[in-house]
């Protein structure tokens, strides 16, 4: 099971915050994930498209597309950060 | 290290008097104090919420003071930042530095803010005339961090 969070402007676009997931055999990566989250479609499709900015954490570290995902692990996906 | 993620105010003087507090060889201290602003990219701003990722915000904060630390000779370091809903003049975030000598607090000081800007799991939703809008991410910030690469 994956927990998944969504924050700020994507929460809000996707309209969930937070989801469970089984994990799926074939997502071995944060890459193969968000294929998985694309093929949704819709608002997924286009919010988490190639070009489009936001970041992803696994385990509350910054994460890259080559990123291994592992059951149990929490993953958020967010735009980029703006405090200070 | 104090990292400090809420939504109350702060005392920047009694904040700094703890910082220094039983250390006589503390010879500087390096601040910097963010303030909200009425107006961002010509709009005026009549206030803004923030909002954060519990967790991972205090685990990146630290992870940033502790490669502060590594790279600077600095006794210790202060973040705290504030959460929720603010208001013009508010004071937002605060970072601030103790060291023998100003140079490497100040820099120190400086890297924290860019890293934190640029790493730090915050996202502002501010209220203008035209609605509420979520503030994008500026290229300024992302040039400003990679100064210390």
């Amino acid at each position: 099971m994956l927990t998944l969070m969504y924050f700020a402007r994507l929460r809000e676009a996707l309209g969930v915050s937070t989801e469970q997931l089984d994990l799926p055999p074939e997502v071995q990566d944060v890459s193969g994930l968000l294929l998985l989250l694309r093929s949704r479609g819709g608002a997924w499709e286009a919010e988490l498209a190639e070009k489009r900015a936001f970041r992803v954490a696994v385990n509350q570290d910054m994460a890259d597309s080559a990123t291994v995902i592992r059951d149990g692990d929490e993953i958020a996906i967010f735009p980029p950060v703006t405090g200070g | 290290m104090t990292i400090r993620v809420q939504q109350e105010d702060f005392d920047l003087g009694a904040e700094l008097l703890v910082l220094r507090e039983g250390n006589p060889r503390i010879g500087a201290i390096a601040s910097f104090l963010g303030l909200v602003r009425d107006i961002n990219e010509g709009d005026a701003v009549a206030g803004m919420s923030l909002e954060h990722y519990p967790g991972m915000t205090e685990k990146a904060l630290e992870r940033i003071v502790e490669q502060a630390k590594t790279r600077w000779n600095i006794f210790d370091a202060l973040v705290i930042h504030r959460v929720g809903d603010l208001k013009p003049t508010d004071q937002i975030v605060l970072v601030a530095v103790t060291g023998e000598h100003r140079g490497e607090a100040f820099a120190a000081c400086e890297f924290i803010m860019d890293y934190l800007k640029t790493e730090a799991p915050f996202w502002k939703r501010e209220q203008t005339p035209s609605g509420a809008r979520w503030v994008d991410a500026r290229e300024s910030d992302e040039q400003a961090v990679e100064r210390w690469r």
